[in-house]
């Protein structure tokens, strides 16, 4: 710190900085949270590339934020200056375009990291006790996330951006006897306005950034409270060594910052591949038709969702009554929420669990990928299809599982994690 | 509609994300191929300044007497397009004031709605919605047809209401079609053009021409894409560096750990 002229010795310069902290400390926990949750949150030394991807997503939320921020400053709400605000701010905004790009890539690679990150729960039974709770605020976070996308993609109006608001919002039209009536006050016009405009921008840039902010923190709190689980899905909390740290954890700084540190730059080499490279990314994270602005008197020949919210599109539209649609792309949602409960297996980790879940886990990664393939193209009778027998699928996985779960011919866990040291 | 989707494809091909995603894309790129064999890619470079250059005077000689391009400002393409101001006011300043004005229009889109039916669209970002393909098509593909107000109709937007206002340059031409029963249904293929009058410029020349122009839409809808592509070299070498030292330092931490 204190950086004297030179030949003479810092002294004091730790110390001072060591009674600012005691001074804090007295009236702020700083360095018990440090403790806490960095320092001596320990966590298991056998984690592979998949748990990288909570942090990733804290990563790029935080990316989210900071570059909505920025957007926030040039852009109106408004039908008739919002899409070219964004057109100002991609051509005469000091590094405007960068920002917008780097705003509109990160929100498909948030719902990319989040997949995976699901993923890895599914994979390894993170959603089993005692980690239910984490699992639901982890599906409450999704959730959230997913109307935060939504909103924030009619902020552009342009025509992708007007028209799937319009199919998504009247969807609550389904909703028998107050459906109609809910979909004008969702509204608050007689169809997709101004009005609209003003109050999804309202939520996208206060409401839903704060719902998240607070779920992310719980989630964390939660997991800190249950400690992490491992690609074995055992507790490392059981196997303590004498000073009380678990034999099978490692600090989460400097250990597993580390570590994460590596898979940022990994991860920030692909964003900036495509921000730099390929922003549109081929029409799946910029549509085409959201650079022509929204026109309430032209119909896109084809209105696709953008491609993270398609394999619920796909339910919807695989369903020939709407009411119905409406109602299994709802279920497709509540069922991750109860997964905790219809898993009745006791064994944590894929690694050591019967032939059954493996194939139901492959089923389900499979049919949600071909539901989003499908959910992308127009509605054929071949897509529809496609989709029904991929609906059949998906749902079959989360009816069956209490019978195919309580069958299944697991292997022994292991007492330790595997470990075979670094490389 | 689709005919833009190869390049795109290409582009994305780039990532190994995209792997999955370009899967569903394909089906198009098919049934556009099929539906319209004449096609061809633009083959454009908005690297190159000197056909940049010559689409902006073109830009401004045949389209903007009915299309804005209402998002660039003059003084942008004097920066872009290795322009002096002065260049920019004495060639392609017709009805601005000033450089730091945008390539706006007189017509007003309610007259214009009057006298085609529908507004010209403003050409800002056509090359981002339809793709620099569609364009060059489009540009190329008018053909006689005695049915339509203005005497020609286009083979990648039927029925359009814009007159061929290229004509002096490319000639007429008739189109020649086919029935074919698709399913019971009888669909009218297209299958190839005949001149009837030469224009001013010998076919490859007009394809030059088109090219130029379809090249300045596609400057003009990301004026950015250039500066994009080499920062973003700068920035993944920068990573790629960047990763090297936090790879050691993770080695460094971990080399204890049993």
């Amino acid at each position: 710190m204190s950086a004297g002229p030179s030949g003479v010795a810092p002294t004091g310069g730790g110390g001072r900085g060591a009674r600012f902290i005691d001074w804090i400390d007295e009236r702020f926990p700083l360095t018990a949270m440090m403790k806490e949750h960095v320092t001596e949150y320990y966590a298991a030394k056998n984690f592979n590339i998949w748990y990288v991807f909570g942090v990733l997503a804290l990563v790029v939320l935080i990316l989210q934020l900071v570059t909505g921020i920025f957007l926030t400053m040039n852009y109106k709400p408004s039908a008739e200056d919002a899409f070219a605000s964004v057109e100002y701010i991609m051509r005469e905004v000091e590094w405007g375009w960068l920002i917008r790009y780097m705003h509109s890539t990160g929100a498909s690679m948030l719902f990319v990291v989040v997949y995976l990150h699901m993923f890895r729960g599914l994979m390894y039974g993170s959603y089993k006790g005692p980690r239910e709770l984490l699992w639901i605020v982890g599906m409450l976070l999704y959730l959230a996330l997913m109307a935060e996308a939504f909103m924030g993609y009619l902020l552009p109006w342009g025509q992708m951006s007007y028209w799937g608001a319009q199919v998504i919002v009247s969807l609550f039209g389904a909703i028998p006897v107050i459906g109609a009536g809910l979909v004008e006050w969702i509204r608050g016009d007689y169809f997709i306005s101004d009005i609209t405009l003003n109050r999804f921008f309202a939520f996208h840039v206060v409401a839903l950034p704060l719902a998240l902010i607070l779920l992310v923190v719980v989630h964390i709190l939660a997991l800190h409270t249950t400690g992490s689980l491992n690609p074995d899905g055992i507790e490392i909390k059981e196997k303590k060594g004498p000073t009380g740290i678990p034999l099978d954890g490692v600090a989460f700084h400097p250990f597993h910052t580390s570590k994460d540190l590596v898979a940022i730059i990994g991860f920030a080499i692909i964003f900036a591949s495509v921000v730099f490279f390929a922003p549109e990314m081929g029409g799946y994270f910029l549509e085409h038709a959201n650079f022509e602005p929204a026109n309430l008197l032209k119909t896109p020949d084809h209105i696709a969702p953008v491609w993270y919210f398609t394999p619920f599109y796909a339910i919807l539209r695989a369903v020939p009554s709407k009411g119905w649609g409406a109602f299994l792309m709802l279920a497709s949602i509540v069922f991750l929420f109860l997964l905790p409960w219809l898993d009745r297996c006791k064994v944590k980790s894929i690694r050591y669990r019967g032939w059954q879940f493996k194939v139901a886990l492959g089923a389900l990664v499979i049919s949600f990928v071909a539901l989003g393939a499908l959910g992308l193209q127009p509605a054929t009778p071949l897509v529809n299809t496609g989709a029904r027998v991929f609906t059949i699928i998906y749902f079959a996985v989360f009816l069956l599982m209490p019978l195919y779960t309580s069958r299944e011919r697991t292997k022994p866990v292991p007492e330790r994690v595997v470990y075979h040291g670094h490389e | 509609m689709s005919s833009h989707i190869p390049r795109q494809r290409l582009r994305s091909g780039l990532i190994a994300l995209a792997g999955v995603l370009a899967v569903s894309g394909s089906p198009l790129v098919l049934a556009a191929g099929a539906e319209a064999g004449f096609q061809q890619f633009a083959n454009n470079d908005v690297a190159n300044v000197a056909s940049l250059q010559r689409g902006a005077r073109n830009f401004v000689n045949y389209c903007m007497g009915c299309h804005s391009a209402k998002y660039v400002r003059y003084n942008q393409l004097a920066r872009d397009l290795g322009m002096t101001e002065e260049q920019v006011i004495g060639n392609l300043m017709f009805g601005a004031a000033r450089p730091t004005e945008t390539m706006g229009i007189a017509m007003r889109p309610a007259d214009a709605e009057r006298w085609f039916g529908i507004a010209p669209p403003d050409l800002s970002l056509l090359a981002r919605s339809k793709g620099p393909d569609y364009i060059y098509n489009f540009l190329r593909s008018f053909y006689v047809d005695t049915a339509r107000p203005t005497g020609v109709n286009n083979i990648m937007l039927p029925n359009t209401a814009m007159p061929h206002v290229l004509w002096e340059l490319q000639g007429m031409q008739t189109g020649k079609f086919e029935e074919e029963k698709h399913d019971g249904v009888t669909h009218r293929v297209f299958r190839e053009f005949k001149e009837v009058s030469p224009g001013t410029l010998k076919p490859e020349a007009y394809a030059e021409f088109v090219r130029d122009t379809v090249n300045f839409l596609d400057y003009i809808a990301e004026p950015m894409k250039l500066k994009r592509q080499s920062l973003g070299i700068l920035v993944i070498a920068f990573l790629l560096v960047f990763g090297i030292f936090a790879y050691l330092l993770k080695q460094e931490i971990w080399k204890d750990v049993r």
